[in-house]
């Protein structure tokens, strides 16, 4: 069976459950620079690059992710958010992309194999991949409309560079992550493509949007629908929303996303709105019941946590959607579907 | 503005076209990105639920326009909310575009023109970058024009596609909607075969959609806006039920088929749905009436059409509008005592001020012929009720037979003459090409002309002209006798066709000069000494040209020790593919890409280079106008299969032999001589007195040939002509000759990159084609690095030019159809371009050995380069 197989045919018996924040978890543990940086002898100062700490304290990124196994997750992420030649550039670790991915893969990879090996049941690691911090739909000039700071070409092979190394360390799909520029995604799916291309197997692709305004639209301007028109040749094995606001706030659009999308349904929100502070101080009950009634409708597949999460909201939400019956996934039809912001149906 | 997010049939925006819209073109072309992206917003504003963006065009990159156009819509939420289509011939300014649209666009198009396994990687690529594709209905063979085919190639790509995973809600099936009431039979059924066909691939291809570019239909009514809207809006009518599901269109400009006028939609309905033979002839008959009412025209159009008769005749002649000539004349006709007083009066006034703004440069060449144009119709309705009458002609301010020369058949430049010369009141006999000394003269006495003039392409008809000089005099004739053409010169008719002949013999410069050149040779008052003035300047020149101490030529010896000494284990590997190469039929889309537009232009008059010119302060608005008449001439020329390309290549093993290249024909166990000829100009420091051969090595190398030809203008120039149609017909010819150059230029790269293959991985732009950046030339015989025309026919030979291309060559080696290139390939990369200029009497003494041919006939054949 391959893993997008093996995922669909987990996910067929019950509402799987994806792992929470890294971010919120590393902070917590107050690391150094010198934790940062290592041995690695980079001409910049690492602390605050959270990716590299797969390469100089291997150990802290294994305790979060295991505790995240430990809380019930079926589903781990590597913590490769910004790992990507474009972010790591502001460390001066651009030339580390590669070690960074692979043993960030190796980590969760290793975890996943020994857990599952314990209770029999198959544990997944899905490779992130962040946006980046730079769009090719918009142009950061306002006098320039037509400008771009990158193209899709660069994006691409910037991509391709970090998903066959997530590949490389034991990573069984690519979860392009927080997409706030649909293009960039189309970019991150190309590379994807080139990389089964290369490989000569499938890699799956897991896809999940990120919503900039309560209306239901992303930063590049696309609404949910449209998003899913787009990016729809990926054949994903999970398309969801995550990031944006609060499982609150987030409701209407999963269901959007719940009633078109024919493969699986991935939702992991943040845990609520930031405080004055900046900080997420919504309890893990709180998540665990508003995404558990999306659990209860039959509207998600995966289940999971944004910023601020912790293993003890990813314990609240599996203890609140155990023997909840999965989202049941509708029949794709032979629709065209085309999209410009706005999502474009040609009835049949 | 409530959002479409379900729709049963799609209106796809056309005004971001740059082929269909010359708005939006000029727009772009003139970097108005901003008003161009306003352009969308309307289209979007007036309905259009997907747009259709072409840069397509010549002049523009294509990817550049392309990428900056959707960026900009990218950042207008009014705009980008609908899907894009985009529309290229080219893959790379589709794949460009595909980089910079986020949401699911529509590719327009791909199609098995070169093979199943181009197409399948294009839609791969399609499918990669997340858009559906519209699929032409076209193939290895060509494009689909009956419903066999359409319903044959679209099965056939959709199995492909689907086979391959593609998926079949991803296609778009476009199965070609062609111009009908073109009075071309062939073409009658197009519309409902389109319509026909829809209905069987919507059956046969399960989810896949269709759509068609629904300008193309109405192409004959150009100009014609509310025919054009009717035709569209009852092919609708029809199609749609049938099964289409897209197309094309002005969003803002579709009638409802309920309130066409119901005569012009039964015409309509007749014309598409092919119910009765004479369909088109009645379309046309009644489309005349609404003619010229668009609607940004008709303000315009109202106010000149009630000025009174004679200044609507000098405005449609000034303008160059043809719709009311007719009715026009006819008007003027009935207020004038006698149908000659229209010619005489109005309609001569008229042409009096397109002669004098043309004479003051304030017109320019095309727009002269389309006068001539309104003119030739207006005079052809006149015609006759003067018979009737039995008046006399018009009394024409002359009578001027012209011709081009025997041996050659060029007539571009004449024709255009012949144009102005008419435009501004004279009588002209065209007695065509290929016209012996004879026929001339006979002409001119029998039909009492005032003047002759003669034309000439290539370097022998010099010679011609000199004879028809020498037969004039002989005649005792004493009218002035013109001459015009690229290779003549005044220095040339100074020198040798002024002495000729007694009368009057005039250089004429270029068209722009012949009516003033006419007009004082007819005149009473300005004749004698407008030829008087003439004579003594050709005789400075002949007294200049003596006096001149003419370039020291070395001895035919002398100059081979100075020969070009090439590195010559720099020469080119063999051929790839040796042997012969003929191509029946290549692609005119092909081909277009590859044409130079400069020298269009120069034949009409218009000197500049392009693209340049197309922005030149004084030409640059005549020269964008008759560059999209140009253009839209081509779209039917490549969409209806006017023309064929047809050429052959050969490379055969050979050595340097002296200044003759040997050809050793191996199956046959014959060797052909190609004998050139050397500079013998004493040159200055080491420069070295070259000669073709100096290319070769004489231990054994490869020379190549070519010839191309284009065929198949004679029927559409008929017409033209029987249409009084002169405009189109001069632009036809010249667009086929640029069909011919673009086929030399491009069997030459597929020579350097394939077929010699001496330079497989060369990437060149148009640009670079055009500066001749590659290595390798291809020197034709009659032009300067080999003067002597006469090698045509050994090349012919070679290539089995009149078997393998259907080219033939007259008695003076002029080729035919006149459309067509030939000359040899070099490869060696110091191989170069040169003048042989002037050649020594050792030369032509050992030319003549070497040719085998007596010292006359080589004088002849060399004379240009002679003393």
């Amino acid at each position: 069976m391959s893993k997008r197989e093996e995922l669909n045919a987990a996910a067929a018996k019950r509402v799987l459950i994806f792992d929470g924040a890294f971010g919120t978890q590393i902070q917590d543990r107050k690391l150094t620079e010198e934790d940062y940086a290592g041995d690695l002898g980079l001409g910049a100062d690492q602390k605050g690059n959270n990716d590299i700490l797969a390469l100089t304290r291997p150990d802290v990124i294994a305790d979060i992710t295991r505790a995240y196994l430990d809380a019930g997750a079926d589903l781990v992420s590597t913590n490769t958010f910004s790992a990507n030649r474009i972010s790591q550039a502001d460390y001066a670790a651009e030339g580390m992309v590669k070690e960074i991915n692979v043993a960030s893969g190796r980590i969760a990879r290793e975890l996943a194999d020994e857990y599952a090996a314990k209770d029999d049941k198959p544990r997944f690691v899905a490779g992130a991949i962040g946006p980046t911090n730079k769009t090719l739909s918009l142009s950061p000039d306002v006098e320039d409309p037509g400008f771009r700071e990158i193209d899709f070409d660069y994006l691409t092979e910037v991509y391709f560079e970090q998903a066959e190394a997530l590949v490389e360390g034991g990573a069984d799909f690519i979860l392009i992550e927080t997409i706030f520029d649909t293009l960039n995604a189309k970019a991150g799916i190309m590379a994807v493509k080139q990389l089964s291309e290369k490989l000569g197997r499938e890699v799956p692709i897991m896809v999940s949007m990120t919503l900039t305004d309560l209306s239901g639209r992303n930063l590049s301007g696309h609404t949910v629908e449209a998003f899913w028109n787009a990016v729809r040749h990926a054949n994903p094995v999970t398309i969801g929303l995550n990031c944006s606001f609060g499982a609150d706030q987030l409701r209407p659009h999963v269901q959007v996303l719940s009633d078109i999308a024919d493969t699986l349904l991935l939702a992991y929100p943040n845990a609520g709105l930031p405080n004055e502070l900046g900080e997420y101080d919504e309890l893990p009950e709180t998540t665990a019941e508003l995404t558990g009634i999306w659990a209860d409708n039959g509207r998600v597949n995966i289940l999971g946590g944004c910023c601020g999460s912790t293993p003890e909201h990813i314990a609240a939400i599996a203890a609140r959607v155990k023997g909840k019956a999965p989202r049941k996934v509708p029949e794709g039809d032979n629709t065209m579907r085309l999209a410009g912001l706005e999502p474009f149906v040609l009835a049949a | 503005m409530t959002t479409n997010t379900s729709a049963r049939f799609v209106n796809i925006g056309e005004r971001t076209n740059v082929t269909g819209s010359a708005r939006f073109k000029k727009l772009i072309m003139g970097d108005d990105y901003a008003t161009a992206v306003e352009v969308a917003r309307q289209q979007v504003e007036n309905g259009a639920q997907i747009i259709d963006v072409n840069m397509d065009e010549g002049l523009l990159d294509a990817e550049k326009a392309m990428t900056t156009f959707l960026k900009l819509i990218a950042a207008e939420p009014d705009i980008a909310r609908v899907p894009v289509m985009i529309d290229s011939s080219k893959w790379d300014v589709i794949e460009a575009g595909l980089k910079c649209v986020s949401g699911k666009p529509i590719v327009n198009s791909i199609s098995m023109k070169e093979g199943e396994e181009q197409f399948l990687e294009q839609a791969r690529k399609c499918r990669d970058y997340g858009a559906a594709v519209v699929v032409m209905a076209f193939d290895e063979v060509g494009q689909a024009d009956t419903k066999e085919r359409k319903v044959e190639i679209c099965e056939r790509a959709y199995k492909l596609l689907v086979d391959n995973g593609f998926p079949p809600e991803d296609i778009i099936f476009d199965p070609n909607i062609f111009a009908v009431a073109t009075g071309i039979a062939e073409h009658d059924r197009y519309g409902l075969d389109f319509i026909e066909a829809v209905e069987e691939i919507k059956k046969r291809c399960p989810h896949a959609k269709t759509s068609g570019g629904l300008s193309n239909l109405s192409f004959s009514f150009r100009g014609n806006e509310t025919v054009r809207r009717a035709m569209h809006s009852v092919f609708l009518y029809h199609a749609i039920p049938a099964g289409l599901d897209m197309a094309i269109v002005n969003a803002g400009q579709l009638d409802v088929y309920d309130t066409i006028d119901p005569q012009l939609r039964e015409l309509c309905e007749d014309v598409i749905l092919a119910r009765r033979p004479d369909a088109a002839e009645r379309l046309v008959d009644l489309a005349e009436s609404y003619r010229g009412a668009t609607e940004k025209d008709e303000k315009a159009a109202q106010e000149w059409r009630s000025l009174p008769v004679t200044k609507r005749l000098e405005h449609a002649l000034v303008k160059g509008i043809d719709a009311h000539i007719v009715e026009d004349t006819e008007e003027a006709r009935q207020a004038a005592d006698k149908p000659i007083h229209v010619i005489e009066g109005p309609l001569m006034d008229g042409m009096n001020v397109v002669g004098d703004l043309f004479g003051s440069g304030k017109m320019f060449l095309p727009q002269v012929v389309k006068s001539a144009r309104v003119m030739k119709k207006a005079v052809a309705h006149l015609i006759p009720f003067i018979e009737d009458e039995k008046e006399e002609g018009a009394k024409s301010k002359g009578k001027i037979v012209m011709a081009t020369v025997k041996g050659d058949v060029h007539d571009i430049g004449k024709n255009i003459v012949g144009v102005v010369l008419q435009c501004n009141g004279y009588e002209v006999i065209d007695l065509g090409v290929m016209v012996p000394w004879s026929k001339i003269l006979e002409t001119a006495r029998e039909e009492q002309a005032d003047i002759i003039g003669l034309s000439g392409l290539i370097t022998p008809s010099l010679d011609e002209m000199v004879t028809v000089g020498e037969e004039m005099q002989r005649a005792e004739m004493d009218l002035p006798l013109l001459i015009g053409g690229a290779t003549t010169s005044k220095v040339h008719t100074a020198l040798k066709i002024d002495p000729a002949y007694e009368g009057p013999v005039i250089h004429v410069l270029d068209a722009s000069r012949a009516v003033g050149v006419a007009s004082r040779l007819l005149s009473d008052t300005q004749r004698q000494e407008f030829v008087s003035e003439t004579a003594s300047e050709y005789e400075k020149t002949r007294l200049a040209r003596e006096g001149k101490t003419p370039s020291v030529l070395l001895s035919l010896e002398e100059a081979r020790d100075n020969y070009y000494d090439a590195y010559l284990s720099d020469k080119p590997a063999p051929p790839e593919k040796p042997g012969l190469h003929v191509f029946d039929d290549w692609d005119l889309a092909d081909l277009r890409e590859y044409i130079d537009w400069t020298p269009f232009f120069r034949a009409w008059e218009l000197h500049g280079t392009y693209p340049k010119i197309l922005k030149d302060e004084v030409v640059g608005e005549t020269a964008v106008q008759l560059f999209a008449d140009a253009n839209a001439m081509l779209d039917k020329i490549i969409a209806e299969k006017w023309l064929t390309a047809k050429g052959v290549a050969g490379f055969w093993p050979c050595a340097r032999d002296g200044d003759d290249v040997t050809i050793h024909r191996v199956k046959r166990e014959e060797h052909i001589v190609l004998p050139f000829l050397r500079q013998q100009v004493r040159k200055s420091r080491d420069r070295a007195n070259m000669c073709l051969a100096d290319f070769i090595d004489p231990a054994g190398d490869w020379i190549g040939g070519f010839a191309v030809g284009i065929h198949g203008i004679e029927p559409y120039s008929k017409r033209f002509l029987e249409d009084k149609d002169d405009y189109s017909d001069i632009l036809l010819k010249a667009l086929a000759d640029r069909f011919a150059e673009a086929f030399a230029e491009r069997l030459h790269q597929h020579t350097r990159t394939d077929l010699w293959g001496y330079a497989p991985g060369e990437q060149l732009t148009n640009q670079a084609l055009i500066k001749e950046e590659y290595r390798g030339i291809r020197p034709a015989p009659g032009y300067p690095a080999c003067p002597d025309h006469s090698l045509k026919p050994i090349l012919f030979e070679l290539l089995e030019a009149e078997k393998n291309a259907g080219l033939e060559l007259t008695e003076n080696f002029a080729m035919l159809p006149t459309a067509a290139v030939s000359g040899f390939y070099f490869g060696h990369p110091e191989s170069q371009y040169f003048g042989v200029a002037r050649i020594g009497r050792d030369q032509l003494e050992d030319y003549a050995k070497r040719r085998g041919v007596d010292l006359e006939t080589a004088e002849r054949w060399l004379r240009p380069n002679l003393d």
